[in-house]
């Protein structure tokens, strides 16, 4: 995690929506030599390119081993082997780690947005002894990058006795001072009105809270969720020096990791697995691009 | 009595109450750790061995005698040099040309994109496979142009640069996204306006456009200078380091002394942690430098 400032929601005055979808410049017609504009000839190349690691690992999982070892490359396989997913599954613990990854990535995302939300409301909208303070302490630690806290942060979950389990992976992210910042710059957008006429009417904070801000904040609630899903989904650094023998508490990155060394010329197995590996996440991209794209570019931050 | 029921009503209480959970997890895993790793800096200490030693400044004076830690800064400058320029100007001139409304642009912006939910051992992966030294789709492209065979990660005079291409691979997407986006915060009217005046698209871009992407390129240079300074997960999964160290980075060596060496008998953890606290200095300081470099180059619109 790296710096934050409050730069980049000053730059994105574009709906981020639009920037996925089809909007932009309107050219100044010129003449054509070119039956389309030749921007495509830049475009379509790169997409090729950009597509290409992708797409080149879902032929090799459909591959049989010897295909994998031809080269010239076997650009189509023939017969599509989707045993290679099945035998990945069934001869790995790919499922133990697809479920570990499950419960600590919805647990993290779960807990953030609880956790965030209530935080987020006091920093925005009650004056409390202290908020200037704990404000600038929380945002302080932004500034320190991973390493430097990483042994600090292990010798303190080990002394919690929660090195080799979930815990490890869980705990300390419950709360995420990325999420705090983002909402509480969220909240301070919007109409304070509403809420003043239901505290008059003798609504309590956290009815407020529930009943007012968060239904008008889901915007914002679904791009923390994907942000932090992705986040935990893809980590890898942490449950690395925090699950160190224990198989059992192995995440995909990780089981992945040892997978791919362990397999080294099977490349068709390694490439199923990390297919699967990498479905969850795409999927989700597709269905809610708009928070991944929200997130990016009004909070421009990258794990 | 009184007094402690207005202040349990009070917006003191209720602040406290709202903030408490993520504060106390935040001070617990954010804040006791960064101060933690300034004393252990200070201490020759283990990771797993319980020894505890003040050791004054010995940890800071040792990493300038290093010869690994020399290698490993040398070699995150390199990489740094080479990340930066390469992923914002790419990047730029992708957002550039995906900025305009002709026929399967969201598909165009969809496969710039897709990278960046990619994990780093999913990337790693890819590019193994793909910058395979004898079965690798990468030489055999390149070998129907005449270029090749290349031993990618597996040469050390390619391993850095084979790096620097998947990782730009991989951020591409996260900077075409902000540089669209303030692209199209640059008003058209002003671009009509030079066109009236005849500027060339070439001189509108440089005079007009490019100075108002000024915040968006600077936020850029900062995070990317960070990230690349930062570099890990794909050392450590794809190339280990090597070959013979040549892309054995800053992160990864303090990995190494910390985890790989430190869990044994050795005690490098005060060691490994005051390397890591020089890096954040060095940070510090070039983000720091950055913006007051930025604020006197770039304009930001009122």
């Amino acid at each position: 995690m790296s710096a934050v400032t409050e730069a980049p929601v000053a730059l994105t005055r574009a709906d981020p929506r639009s920037l996925l979808g089809e909007t932009g410049m309107v050219e100044r017609p010129r003449r054509r030599f070119l039956p389309f504009d030749p921007w495509h000839l830049f475009l379509a190349p790169l997409a090729v390119v950009m597509l290409l690691p992708l797409v080149w690992m879902v032929v090799t999982s459909l591959e049989t081993e010897a295909q994998t070892f031809h080269f010239p490359p076997i650009l189509w396989p023939g017969t599509l082997r989707f045993e290679n997913y099945v035998n990945v599954i069934r001869e790995s613990e790919f499922g133990t780690w697809f479920w570990n990854t499950t419960v600590v990535t919805v647990t993290i995302v779960l807990s953030n947005l609880v956790l965030c939300t209530l935080a987020a409301y006091a920093f925005a909208r009650i004056r409390f002894l202290g908020r200037g303070v704990i404000y600038f302490v929380l945002l302080a630690t932004l500034m320190v990058p991973l390493q430097v806290v990483l042994i600090p942060t292990f010798l303190i979950v080990k002394d919690l006795g929660l090195l080799d389990r979930l815990g490890a992976l869980i705990v300390p992210h419950l709360a995420s001072v990325f999420g705090i910042f983002m909402l509480t710059q969220f909240f301070r957008t919007l109409p304070i009105e509403l809420e003043e006429a239901a505290r008059i009417d003798g609504a309590s904070r956290l009815s407020i809270l529930v009943r007012i801000v968060v239904p008008l904040s889901l915007p914002a609630l679904a791009t923390l969720a994907v942000i932090q899903f992705m986040w935990t989904w893809n980590e890898f650094l942490w449950p690395l020096v925090t699950i160190l023998t224990n198989q059992s508490a192995f995440t995909l990155q990780l089981g992945l990791a040892t997978f791919q060394g362990a397999h080294q010329s099977q490349w068709h197995f390694v490439a199923a697995a990390n297919i699967m590996s990498m479905v969850p996440i795409l999927v989700l991209f597709l269905l809610a691009q708009r928070y991944f794209v929200r997130g990016i570019a009004t909070q421009g931050l990258k794990g | 009595m009184e007094r402690v029921r207005r202040f349990l009503v009070s917006d003191h209480a209720a602040g406290w109450a709202f903030i408490l959970p993520s504060v106390i997890l935040i001070v617990v895993f954010g804040v006791i750790p960064i101060v933690w790793g300034l004393i252990l800096s200070f201490q020759k200490a283990g990771l797993i061995s319980p020894e505890r030693e003040w050791v004054g400044l010995q940890n800071y004076t040792q990493i300038a005698s290093d010869p690994k830690a020399r290698q490993a800064a040398v070699n995150t400058i390199y990489y740094t040099a080479l990340f930066v320029p390469i992923s914002i100007l790419a990047s730029l001139f992708i957002a550039h040309a995906l900025n305009r409304k002709i026929a399967f642009v969201r598909f165009y912006r969809l496969a710039v994109f897709i990278p960046v939910v990619t994990s780093t051992i999913a990337t790693g992966i890819m590019f193994l496979w793909l910058f395979d030294r004898n079965y690798g789709l990468a030489n055999w492209l390149l070998g129907k142009v005449g270029l090749g065979p290349f031993g990618f990660f597996e040469e050390p005079s390619q391993a850095m640069i084979a790096l620097v291409l998947m990782t730009v691979w991989g951020w591409l997407g996260f900077d075409t996204i902000i540089y669209l986006a303030a692209l199209q915060g640059v008003p058209q009217e002003l671009i009509e306006a030079a066109a009236i005046d005849g500027a060339s698209r070439w001189s509108s871009f440089w005079r007009v456009t490019w100075p108002m992407l000024g915040p968006a390129t600077l936020l850029l240079v900062v995070w990317s200078t960070i990230s690349a300074l930062q570099l890990f997960d794909e050392v450590f999964f794809v190339t280990k380091g090597g070959p013979l160290g040549r892309t054995s980075v800053v992160v990864f060596y303090v990995y190494r002394l910390a985890f790989e060496q430190g869990l044994g008998s050795l005690s490098l953890a005060g060691y490994a942690a005051a390397i890591a606290y020089v890096l954040f200095l060095v940070i510090l300081v070039l983000t720091l430098a950055q913006f007051w470099l930025g604020r006197r180059v770039v304009h930001y619109a009122s």
